[in-house]
């Protein structure tokens, strides 16, 4: 492979179905002839793990230009084109990586044979399950079935029985029945997840999926396995019989569990959500989010969340609140504690707020385990936006001891807090009861119970913004669900506030406020918000190469040599 | 009668000739290994290339040509591995050679391994020969006594030493890759080529060569005599002596080490083996182990030879050498002719191929592991009295489906033949009696 | 990990086969197949706790001993008969007899195929080509090959067989 002056590699000229087509040398063909426009059916090849060839299903047929053996010169047809050599034999698409001049068929009579052929043998012993299946709408073997297969099975003797209900562990539920064999489960286990605990046992026809006995499939990578089967043999058992796919609405979405800022999709139908799986993103999180993560949209209904405005302990409008809220802000020796969990946008008007009233701002971190894989040692998902937008300089402490210490001394009396329970990070209760308390969060906390204004937040799924991850990458989340009837999202509340504070107008939606961010922040400069890509954009981070950011190295991350 | 040449067997069944060491230098043990060490190892392999010695274990190809391939400059260990798993139905030559001669097996191989540079050295057995297993380490550390496996071996500065690993009841561990796999410890399941040749990445990944029994002992024999004339017994492009073995409906099932293309189909049924059983005729005949196509009785072979002539052969002419089965749209495989006298039931001698590859299959792939099982229940369902008129085009229609589509040969293996028995028996398949099974009127032993 | 050394008692020679086994490959799982032999060999087939103990010695998973064991047909997971007699199916030995062989072992020893006799002296399975179809009919007791087995050898097979057992 070349590179030219650029740095970029050298595209090489192969021809799918005829047609030229250039792509990355060394890719596989399944890959090439998706860049050609044409799909090559597969199972048991996955982009991320390795490629193992057992299922056939990307059968085709390639050919090569013939040369001559000993002057290398080409062999022409009799109109002067170039002779190209057939391998009589279909071969696999997975392991058959592009040199320039190949050609590949992936519409003959031979490839829809193979295929046709492929298709009859998968369907052989596999159960007649769809009625009753959570595959359905997102199988593999119905899809292709439908486009590639005959249409008619010929088998009439009686099919395997296998083991169809099997617990494989706390999350994942196996039906052996469906199993194709591809083994993408197996890989991943040994080259993900590291955690080897499943494999074949039997032979032939009766090979069957299992984990040993003593051992389960617990570790909090399962549920990618799920995502990964191709067919309905491996189940999410929080999911099982739930609702059918294709009721569900697909919304991109961040995970918010920490600074790796996973892609997801949230699925949810009429404003419930049903699960969350993961959204490829090859700078972030390939095709991968942790079990944990996933089940964060639990808070969305949880009995602890927060769903009235309320002053003094009682119901009360948003207006009220938010014009209550104000009036103590203006008149109090304010601090405002901003939170990493806040979106950059929600960010900046905390900013805005900070300034205009003069207040210092605290944070605070909330580090824990991370697991070297997705799972980093930052559990916020927005530490990096807290120091783009100017809230902090220096990593947040543990202890807000120093706020502490200004209530105790009386040089606070007034705290405008946004998604923190303030006594998890070295406030007292005593102490919360010295100030008047503006509280902005979606769960009950012991600090919503002295909070003298209360305004409900919004989760990361009821309301639109932007993260940055731990690699300084701008990524966008959508709203999936409204939220409780009544709640408005933070950026509306928070712009309210700095609006009413400075007497001027302050836009209230992540596009709009982005025109203003854009403009006031160099590090944001030039981006507009509804043009955000989807795998979002890289950010200039070496501004903030002299900090000593928590995270190991993980999945896409390694941490770079402190400077300064 | 032609005489058999014995030159791999030699010893092996001459009254007095025992197992041990020192009977084996008595006849001259070791001696081509103490010539070879003196020689260079590209030298070795010079007389393999020229010799047109080509693999004993059922593939034909080419050993030189294998050992071209492998990868030397990876800087990677280099192994030699014999594969002794003889499991293909109708072959019982490798078993002679280990049971009755092993140092002509252990010589073999350490020549091969020092002209391939070779670090370590293993025999995959397969697990049913307890004895073989046996023979072979006690040969072993009686080699390596007299310096002739391990470290220094003749006191050079080559080292390699030799280990017997035993399966566990495989067939697809005759499977180089599959082999590879099981000695590496996992399922045998067999890799997909490309990119994983053996030569190239093999056991642990490294370059490996993966040669049969009588293969490895054929190297020794080139040493002695030179390739080039190791390369006038036999016929160009068929050179050596093969053993033959032949069971079934003949009077003297056994085994015939002839020159390659030294006796005919007919020279060796009726002259060695005693002809068919009294009061028979034959049916058809299976070639080179069960995977290979039938030829039925009354075929006519015709067409032009690799070299231009013509032919036109009964299955008697058929000339016993790797071109002239494949010639007669066959394979010699592995050397295991199985004779079909007309009292078999055809359908149920299919059915008990299909059982065997059914339940060999690993399952790793489509095709394969579904195909294979469904021919098998379809055979047996046509045994079990439930035949139907189109069994025939469905059982063609999926060996069809599996052949050229699989990750290994298996699939060959399989398809074969279900292809070659429904293409030349069609009309018994077809007429098989929907209600009743014929094997108690015409067929003289159960198959099933 | 101390219930597992407890259940798996292994004899001293036992041991010092596998410590010498494993001693011979490059990379420890090789040693897995031939581990299991060893330890087949002592106890008559592959108890459960072998299958963690094997991971243990050889630092790999249990599923990877599960699979392996699962996967061989000479691997047993349960006791076979003290006398284990394998008979040969596929089609030279079925061209010479080998069913009727088997019908025959199976009405002289008392025991049915894929069966362990009640007194747990044999057990009978069928297998695939032993490798010396020149001398079909082929049938194995435990580790030995008996050959050319007409019905009068079998006989007298099965009278020996019976003698020897206590």
């Amino acid at each position: 492979m070349s590179e030219n002056g650029n740095g970029k590699k050298e595209l090489v000229e192969i021809f799918v179905d005829g047609q030229p087509v250039k792509v990355l040398p060394g890719i596989n063909a399944i890959e090439a002839a998706k860049i050609a426009g044409k799909e090559i059916p597969h199972y048991c090849y996955h982009p991320k793990l390795s490629v193992v060839g057992n299922c056939r299903m990307c059968l085709m047929e390639m050919g090569t230009p013939m040369r001559e053996r000993e002057t290398g010169e080409p062999i022409l047809e009799e109109d002067g084109s170039q002779k190209i050599g057939w391998i009589p034999k279909p071969v696999i698409g997975c392991s058959t990586n592009v040199s320039p001049g190949m050609h590949i068929k992936t519409e003959s009579d031979l490839v829809k044979d193979c295929r046709e052929g492929v298709m009859e043998f998968l369907l052989v012993n596999h159960p007649l399950d769809c009625p009753i299946c959570d595959q359905a709408g997102e199988c593999s073997l119905q899809e292709y079935a439908m486009d590639y297969g005959r249409g008619y099975s010929r088998y009439e003797e009686r099919k395997n029985v296998k083991p169809k209900r099997t617990r494989l562990g706390p999350r994942v539920t196996l039906d052996d029945e469906r199993c194709v064999l591809c083994s993408r489960c197996i890989r991943f286990g040994q080259e993900i997840a590291d955690q080897d605990v499943l494999g074949f046992v039997d032979r032939g026809s009766f090979s069957t999926l299992t984990c040993h006995p003593n051992k389960e499939l617990d570790h909090n990578y399962s549920l990618n396995t799920v995502d990964i089967c191709p067919v309905g043999a491996l189940t999410s058992t929080d999911f099982r019989f739930k609702m059918r796919v294709w009721f569900l609405k697909e919304s991109p979405s961040i995970c918010t569990e920490s600074s790796i800022g996973a892609n997801t999709t949230v699925w949810s139908r009429e404003g419930v959500i049903y699960r969350i799986t993961p959204r490829r993103n090859d700078a972030v999180n390939d095709t991968w989010m942790t079990d944990s993560g996933r089940e964060l949209f639990n808070q969305v209904v949880a009995d602890t969340r927060l769903t009235s405005f309320q002053i003094g302990g009682n119901s009360a409008d948003p207006t009220a609140s938010i014009k209550e809220a104000t009036g103590l802000l203006s008149k109090g020796r304010t601090a405002v504690v901003a939170s990493c969990h806040q979106s950059v946008e929600e960010q900046f008007i905390t900013r805005k707020i900070a300034d205009h009233l003069n207040s210092s701002v605290y944070i605070a971190r909330h580090f824990g385990k991370g697991d070297g894989l997705l799972l980093s040692e930052d559990h916020t998902p927005n530490t990096r936006g807290a120091f783009l937008n100017g809230l902090t300089d220096s990593l947040p402490t543990e202890d807000l001891s120093s706020l502490a210490e200004k209530i105790d001394s009386e040089k606070v009396d007034t705290l405008l807090v946004c998604r923190e329970d303030l006594t998890r990070v070295g406030l007292s209760e005593a102490q919360l009861e010295k100030v008047k308390l503006v509280l902005l969060d979606t769960q009950t906390s012991a600090t919503a119970s002295h909070a003298d204004v209360l305004l409900p937040a919004l989760t990361v799924f009821e309301k639109n913004g932007t993260f940055v991850n731990l690699n300084f990458r701008l990524q966008k989340f959508s709203q999936a669900v409204p939220g409780p009837a009544g709640l408005l999202p933070d950026t509306l509340i928070l712009s309210k506030i700095l609006s009413t504070l400075t007497g001027e107008s302050f836009p209230d939606s992540p596009a709009t406020i982005w025109k203003s961010l854009s403009q006031s922040n160099s590090k944001f400069k030039g981006i507009d918000f509804s043009s955000i890509p989807i795998d979002g954009i890289q950010l200039e981070k070496s501004a903030f190469d002299h900090i000593d950011f928590p995270e190991k190295q993980s999945l896409k991350y390694s941490p770079a040599a402190i400077t300064g | 009668m032609p005489e058999e040449k014995r030159i791999i067997l030699k010893y092996a069944d001459e009254p007095g000739y025992t197992r041990d060491i020192d009977c084996y230098l008595e006849h001259g043990g070791y001696e081509v290994l103490r010539k070879s060490y003196k020689l260079k190892p590209e030298d070795i392999h010079s007389e393999v290339m020229d010799s047109g010695l080509r693999g004993r274990g059922g593939a034909g190809f080419p050993t030189g040509l294998k050992w071209k391939f492998l990868d030397r400059k990876s800087g990677k260990p280099i192994y030699l591995i014999c594969n002794a798993d003889e499991s293909e139905p109708g072959t019982f030559k490798d078993k002679q050679i280990i049971h009755k001669d092993p140092h002509q097996l252990i010589e073999g191989m350490m020549i091969s391994a020092y002209s391939i540079q070779a670090k370590q050295a293993f025999i995959y057995i397969r697990g049913e020969f307890f004895d073989g297993a046996r023979i072979l380490e006690e040969a072993i550390e009686e080699a390596r006594a007299k310096n002739f496996v391990g470290d220094n071996i003749l006191g050079s500065n080559f080292s390699c030493d030799l280990v017997v690993h035993r399966g566990a009841g495989a067939y697809i561990c005759g499977e180089e890759t599959g082999l590879i796999e099981s000695l590496e410890g996992k399922r045998p399941y067999p890799r997909i080529k490309p990119p994983y040749f053996p030569a190239v990445l093999g056991l642990y990944q490294s370059p490996t060569i993966v040669n049969n029994v009588e293969t490895l002992c054929n190297v020794k024999h080139i040493v002695e005599m030179s390739g080039k004339e190791f390369a006038k017994i036999g016929t160009p492009g068929n050179t050596g002596t093969r053993i033959w073995c032949v069971s079934g409906h003949v009077q003297k099932p056994g085994y015939y080490e002839f020159p390659c293309g030294g006796l005919t189909m007919g020279e060796m049924i009726h002259d060695l083996c005693g002809g068919l059983l009294p009061g028979r005729e034959l049916k058809a005949i299976i070639p080179g182990g069960s995977s290979a196509k039938v030829l039925k009785a009354d075929e006519r072979f015709s067409g032009k030879l690799k070299d231009g002539t013509e032919f036109d052969w009964s299955i008697w002419d058929i000339p016993l050498d790797f071109d002239g089965p494949a010639a007669a749209g066959s394979m010699s495989g592995s050397g295991g002719i199985i004779v079909m006298d007309n009292s078999t039931d055809i359908v149920q001698a299919l059915s008990n191929i299909n059982a065997f590859y059914a339940h060999e299959s690993c399952g790793q792939c489509t095709p394969c592991r579904e195909g294979v099982q469904w021919m098998r229940k379809v055979t047996r369902r046509m045994c079990a009295g439930d035949a139907r008129k189109d069994d025939a085009n469905l059982l063609l229609s999926i060996a069809n489906q599996i052949e050229g589509r699989t990750v290994c040969a298996f699939g060959e293996a399989a398809a074969w033949p279900v292809q070659s028995f429904i293409e030349k028996f069609k009309d018994e398949f077809e007429d098989y009696p929907a209600n009743g099974s014929v094997s108690s009127e015409t067929g003289d032993k159960q198959l099933v | 990990m101390t219930h597992l050394e407890n259940a798996m008692q292994l004899s001293k020679e036992t041991l010092d086969k596998i410590d010498a086994r494993v001693e011979k490959y490059p990379v420890k799982r090789s040693a897995a197949l031939p581990l299991l032999h060893l330890i087949q060999e002592e106890k008559g087939y592959v108890p459960e706790e072998a299958i963690e103990w094997i991971a243990k010695r050889l630092e790999l998973e249990p599923i990877n001993i599960y699979e392996i064991v699962t996967f061989y047909p000479m691997l047993k997971r349960s006791p076979m008969g003290r006398k284990h007699v394998r008979v040969c199916r596929t089609l030279s030995c079925a061209l010479r007899g080998g069913y009727q062989v088997c019908k025959t072992l199976q009405e002289q020893l008392g025991c049915k195929l894929d069966e362990t006799s009640a007194n747990g002296e044999f057990s009978i399975e069928f297998v695939e080509c032993l490798a010396s179809c020149g001398t079909a009919p082929v049938v194995m007791v435990n580790d030995e090959h008996h050959e050319n087995m007409d019905d009068e050898k079998t006989v007298a097979l099965c009278r020996e067989l019976k003698k020897t057992s206590a």
